[in-house]
């Protein structure tokens, strides 16, 4: 069997590989689907700290998802259009730069995170699940009826913002960014699991009254886990709003919730590239079997129950001969 | 008479019309194992839960170090020095017996907000994880995950996390549960040894080891401390024999 280092190795180079190919023979449109690809899989990088590491199955994560691409979208509106935006009694100005969005987009999802997580961690199993569904549901419909912020029809973006020294709308740049992104939050990812924290937080999930018993709290430690963890989701909408230069409600769907937890599941359940596996294979398959049918979701559970039922590992527990992800 | 380190005063707890603690005071003083005994059903995992803060007692108080710890909940009560290991080994199985070992480390450090360092590099942890490994007899298993040892291992492993925390007292669900003659007789013997360190409350079946461990002993029937005194006293006692040790007076 393949080494899980291997594994990783190899989708890092071919992650970078393909844009660059690319550019060479002139696919643009191909730059854009690994871009999403890679800013799926910061999202689902998120997702997985909270899920894998921490055993929170969260069907709530398009919450983080849709903040972040609403913070993009509110603070861009502004800024294209010339208004303030009025907060609290102040009067702020929108703004074109990446950097100040991807904050704004990082703090409201950990602070969303933490409410949330405050609320629900109370509960576990499937009524954790069904709770942050919920929460999912209530900025949806939200979304759907905040008619300033274009409502059901979403905010179009006319401009992808900027970031200092690059033009984000050639899109081998826009891709280096989100790449970038990706390997910081690997690298953060990879970090945090090994160190005291992620020991802790991984016994949490295993057993929780042990963690108890030798004087540490598992409530806090998932709670912070979770915060991180929609912190990155965050990031990743604000990314994904920018791709597409429009944020909708969907962002907020629980079908994208769904989706992410469905890729990690395909990848490999708290395997540090997981997800990446995972957002690799669902945008391939978005493209190549959404060409040939309107119902390629079919083929996606088929897969999905394939890994399910026969390799529990996801796809990198197949190629690695391991199951679990912490052998 | 030797420093009271953990006492229960009058416990009660009911489940419905069920009292399965009833009235319950027992003490713990320093160097001394003290044994509970009783019969299936008898209400000694129910006691455990209310020292150790699974649980909260009805009425009655628990107090460690000459501080009623009633109200504080079971991550405190360890951070006050209450060592615990369970019945059935509470362990993460998928991780390492270090790793394992490690978390208790820790938790005695108070501090696992640490995101950026590798736990396994500190060594302020992993030598008083390995310390602890050593002494229970499992430093070569180290790297072995958990899921992977016997019965046995997994016991000593048990008995390794609570040495981490340098507890005050430590309190054994059924440690010997499961156990060989021959390891049995080997945690005996690490037991008898252990009370030095902290006391013990020992709640066991394997009636050789609690007469050869125990300096006292409580007999608990029904939620009831029905007697409590030495070993000579216990086995002598026409009340236990009848309610416990099987025999028809």
């Amino acid at each position: 069997m393949i080494p899980e280092r291997l594994v990783n190795w190899v989708v890092f180079a071919g992650l970078l590989a393909v844009p660059l190919w690319a550019i060479v023979v002139d696919e643009p449109f191909t730059i854009t689907l690994v871009t999403r690809a890679v800013i799926l899989a910061i999202a689902a990088v998120g997702l997985n700290i909270a899920l894998g590491i921490g055993g929170l199955v969260s069907l709530g994560h398009a919450v983080f998802f849709g903040l972040g691409g609403y913070a993009m979208g509110i603070l861009a509106y502004h800024a294209q259009t010339y208004t303030s935006l009025d907060l609290f009694g102040m009067s702020l100005a929108g703004t074109k730069s990446m950097p100040i969005i991807w904050l704004v987009a990082v703090v409201m999802s950990a602070l969303a995170a933490w409410i949330i997580g405050l609320l629900s961690l109370r509960t576990s199993g499937v009524y954790f699940i069904m709770i942050t569904l919920a929460f999912g549901q209530m900025f949806y419909y939200f979304a759907i009826s905040w008619s300033t912020y274009g409502g059901e029809d979403g905010l179009s973006i006319y401009v992808r913002n900027g970031f200092p020294g690059l033009n984000t709308l050639v899109p081998i740049q826009f891709f280096g960014l989100c790449f970038v992104l990706l390997c910081i939050v690997l690298f953060l990812n990879a970090r945090l699991q090994n160190a005291p924290f992620g020991l802790a937080l991984n016994a949490a999930r295993q057993v929780p009254t042990r963690v108890e018993t030798v004087g540490l709290n598992p409530m806090r430690l998932k709670l912070v886990a979770f915060v991180i963890s929609g912190a990155i989701t965050g990031l990743a909408g604000a990314l994904f709003a920018d791709l597409n230069r429009f944020v909708s409600p969907t962002m907020f769907s629980w079908q994208l919730s769904g989706e992410l937890i469905v890729l990690i599941i395909i990848g490999g359940v708290g395997r540090l590239y997981g997800p990446v596996v995972g957002a690799c294979l669902f945008v391939a398959l978005e493209h190549w079997l959404g060409a040939l049918t309107e119902f390629w979701h079919i083929y996606l559970g088929l897969i999905l129950l394939a890994i399910v039922l026969f390799a529990r590992g996801g796809i990198i527990g197949l190629l690695t001969g391991k199951e679990g992800a912490h052998v | 008479m030797s420093e009271l380190i953990l006492a229960t005063r009058n416990l009660r707890k009911n489940f419905g019309a069920l009292a399965a603690t009833d009235d319950v005071s027992i003490d713990l003083r320093a160097g001394e194992i003290h044994a509970i005994i009783g019969p299936n059903g008898a209400g000694k995992s129910t006691l455990i839960a209310q020292i150790c803060g699974g649980l909260r007692p009805d009425s009655g108080s628990v107090h460690l170090l000459g501080r009623d710890v009633t109200q504080d909940s079971t991550q405190a009560r360890a951070q006050a020095g209450l060592g615990r290991t369970f019945q059935i080994s509470a362990l993460a199985m998928e991780d390492s017996v270090l790793e394992n070992v490690v978390l208790g480390a820790l938790g005695a450090s108070g501090n696992p907000w640490r995101f950026w360092s590798r736990a396994l590099s500190d060594t302020s942890l992993t030598a008083k994880a390995e310390a602890a490994l050593e002494r229970v007899g499992l430093i070569e298993q180290r790297h072995t995950r958990c899921a992977e040892l016997s019965h046995g291992q997994r016991r000593q492993l048990e008995v390794a996390v609570a040495l981490t925390l340098s507890p005050k007292a430590f309190v054994m669900d059924e440690p010997m549960a499961g156990l060989g003659a021959e390891g049995s007789k080997l945690l005996t013997g690490f037991l008898d040894q252990l009370r030095a360190e902290a006391p013990i409350l020992l709640v066991e079946h394997d009636m050789d080891a609690v007469f050869a461990l125990a300096d006292r002993i409580s007999v608990l029937v029904y939620g009831q401390v029905i007697a409590s005194g030495t070993v000579e006293e216990i086995k002598s006692s026409r009340a236990v024999r009848e309610a416990y040790l099987g025999e028809e007076a």
